[in-house]
């Protein structure tokens, strides 16, 4: 589903990522973590190209996504983003948030878009809020509500760049369940996570960034278990211990 | 044959003169209402954050009164308008005297000084209570606290709007025009109605008048630059 | 006081109309109305000009806007008088003359309004958009356009003040708006200039303090929404 070849990319003389090369199976569910500014949201924005890269190929369900004659808005149609900080639309309800894309990108009539939106609404539990505003809903609705409108454009395949952590801790689970539940539909998902309950529980594979580099890769068995490169394993006693490491 | 854009005209000559005269006074017109007209801002928002409400409201009232009746009314009022309320010798002296140009700066000095007071009054109030306190917390005196902490703070707030609006006089100065002071446009009118030569005439004084706020626009951004606002 | 309004209130509100065109306060209220109005798509198109990725329309709408945003108004006002005949080939009349200065200065001015409503909405709004498959131009259609305008309005009704203000620059090519006309009955009148002037500055004040107070208002009542919003 998406293949990454040698990708570099510089901040001017920073070098944000470094020769990456990672592959993605349909179907599977990939997490991401490493410490901040490892690379990791940078990676997952290259997917989408909302970051252009330097050197290297990006091929996301048999489209070259830095190839010149690639439809960018089509291609990226194609692939659901949810972002850290939400980013819904604040002057339309939820529904007309689910159903913008839809009815200008899919040519969708407004009737089917709306029972299409409603579904999804539903699924992430919040079909009674349609007609509510962004503003009036929690963090963990709005990202459920942005989770269902990144749907709504039935992507093969959905990217979280931090999805919970902008969140209220106790909103942090409603948001995972409704990925979990995804996962286990099926969906193809890279997602940049702190949560290793989930990364544990849901991940197919774990990818440990640091630098620019994916230092580490594994089933989450081995992952946790078994963590080899030093930095990983310094990493996981960190967000293990975060308050004897801080004393 | 005269040619497309007399440059020579602008250069040297009679009209020359009138031009660069009518520079210097808009010039001196902008310098002088300036000079009056800050303390005059800075007044009125201590007297608009007083803890009296007849100040505070006769403050308000100022700045309404005056801030929302166009420049050009102001200065109709303060020259053919006021002069009939003063005993008559003192507006025989008056008269006798430069009555366009003093008429134009009561109005350019009032005008902005009721746009500055409330860029003055909402930079004072940017400054929440707490960085005096935590600097008296500290064991500086009122003074210091002031000086060191919270002023320092006020200006770097308050100065770039302050610069925009001395933008804004440089150019209200043109409106003098009207009632005759002998400021730029006035003698690119007169230099366009002298020779016919209006494209040379007012190419001039806009390029004076665009130079001179790119000058002043330089000059905001300049001090944004060194003394940048941070918030903690 | 009261023998000049029961004379000249008419006169005063719109001019000689019917028996000639019409003036007055009719006449500044028209202008300041269409000046808005055409200025308002204009600046629409350069505020999204402004922050175009694309340097060959962000460049010249940026050095454009600097230009007139440098200018006085009364400025812009002569060149539309001296050379709007030229261009045009035919006698410009001084209500077109005024509107087109008044539409080119503050579409300029709105077109910085938009610039900064755009830049305030925040990158993750565009990059949201765009992941949904927006182009750039659906993007700002769709999405930041909508949430702008609708921030905007206090500052719409702001700039309809600046607006009603400037059309008294009207006055300097015989536009007969209510300024003219207050010079014309102070003319005919000639004992009381005081009382006229005053009478000027009044009207205005009422028309302009009542919409900034509504502007306010409006700011008020968005600002409490968005929180009761944000809070619920």
């Amino acid at each position: 589903m998406i293949k990454i070849e040698r990708v570099n990319k510089w901040y001017g003389s920073y070098h944000a990522l470094v020769d990456i090369t990672e592959d993605v199976a349909k179907g599977e569910v990939v997490v991401v973590c490493g410490p901040s500014g490892s690379g990791k949201s940078t990676l997952i924005r290259t997917l989408n190209r909302l970051e252009p890269i330097q050197s290297g190929r990006i091929v996301v369900d048999g489209v070259d996504a830095y190839g010149r004659h690639v439809k960018l808005n089509a291609f990226r149609s194609r692939i659901g983003f949810v972002f850290q900080q939400f980013n819904l639309f604040p002057h339309i309800s939820v529904l007309e948030n689910c159903t913008l894309a839809p009815t200008r990108l899919r040519g969708l009539k407004p009737s089917e878009a709306r029972d299409e939106a409603l579904t999804l609404l539903d699924r992430v539990g919040l079909a009674a809020k349609a007609r509510a505003y962004p503003g009036e809903l929690s963090g963990g609705q709005q990202q459920r509500v942005a989770i269902a409108r990144a749907l709504a454009m039935r992507p093969p395949l959905m990217l979280f760049d931090e999805p919970t952590s902008a969140l209220d801790p106790e909103m942090v689970g409603e948001v995972l369940l409704v990925m979990r539940d995804l996962a286990r539909d099926g969906m193809t998902m890279v997602c940049v996570t702190h949560e290793m309950g989930f990364a544990r529980d849901v991940a197919d594979r774990v990818l440990f960034m640091d630098q620019g580099k994916v230092l580490e890769r594994a089933v989450p068995s081995e992952f946790f278990a078994r963590p080899e490169h030093p930095r990983l394993r310094q990493f996981l006693s960190d967000i293990r211990t975060p308050f004897l490491q801080a004393a | 044959m005269t040619p497309l854009f007399d440059l020579d005209l602008l250069l040297t000559g009679t009209y020359h003169d009138w031009l660069v005269a009518g520079l210097i006074t808009s010039l001196s017109l902008t310098g002088i209402s300036l000079a009056l007209a800050l303390p005059l801002a800075i007044l009125i928002a201590l007297i608009r954050l007083s803890p009296v409400k007849v100040l505070q409201w006769s403050g308000f009232a100022f700045v309404e009164a005056i801030r929302n009746v166009p420049l050009l009314a102001h200065m109709l009022f303060w020259y053919f308008g006021a002069p009939e309320l003063l005993p008559t010798a003192l507006r025989e002296w008056l008269y006798a005297r430069n009555i366009e140009a003093t008429s134009a700066i009561i109005a350019l000095t009032l005008y902005t000084a009721a746009y500055m007071s409330e860029d003055v009054r909402s930079g004072i109030r940017s400054i929440p209570g707490q960085q005096f306190e935590a600097a008296r917390a500290l064991g500086f005196s009122f003074v210091a606290s002031m000086r060191l902490v919270v002023l320092p703070q006020a200006l770097r707030v308050t100065i770039p709007p302050l610069i925009s609006q001395t933008l804004n006089l440089w150019k209200d100065t043109s409106i003098a025009t009207v009632i005759g002071v002998a400021e730029l446009m006035y003698q690119a009118a007169k230099v366009e109605s002298a020779s016919f030569r209006s494209f040379e005439a007012f190419a001039f004084a806009s390029a004076c008048y665009l130079g001179m706020s790119l000058l002043i626009t330089g000059a905001a951004g300049w001090y944004q630059g060194r003394f940048p606002v941070r918030a903690a | 006081m009261i023998d000049l309004i029961d004379t000249y209130w008419l006169y005063f509100l719109v001019g000689q109309y019917p028996h000639g065109p019409l003036g007055g306060l009719a006449l500044t209220l028209i202008l300041a109305v269409l000046g808005l109005l055409f200025a308002f798509p204009l600046g629409l198109v350069f505020g999204i000009a402004r922050v175009s990725p694309w340097r060959c329309v962000r460049w010249p709408v940026s050095a454009l806007i600097q230009v007139v945003r440098g200018t006085p108004l009364l400025m812009v006002i002569f060149w539309a008088y001296f050379f709007l005949p030229s261009l045009t080939g035919q006698n410009t009349d001084q209500f077109w003359t005024m509107l087109t200065a008044l539409v080119v200065f503050d579409a300029a001015y709105l077109a910085e309004i938009i610039r900064a409503g755009i830049q305030g909405i925040g990158k993750g709004q565009t990059e949201s958009a765009r992941s949904l498959g927006f182009s750039y131009l659906d993007a700002m259609r769709l999405v930041i356009l909508p949430q702008v305008v609708r921030n905007m309005l206090p500052s719409l009704v702001n700039q309809f003040v600046a607006t009603i203000k400037e059309t008294s620059l009207g006055y300097i090519i015989g536009l007969t708006e209510v300024s003219f006309i207050a010079t014309q009955i102070n003319t005919q009148v000639l004992t009381k200039p005081a009382e006229v002037y005053l009478l000027l500055g009044l009207t205005y004040f009422i028309l302009c303090f009542g919409l900034s107070r509504f502007a306010f208002w409006l700011e008020r009542h968005h600002q409490q929404r968005t929180l009761a919003k944000a809070h619920a």
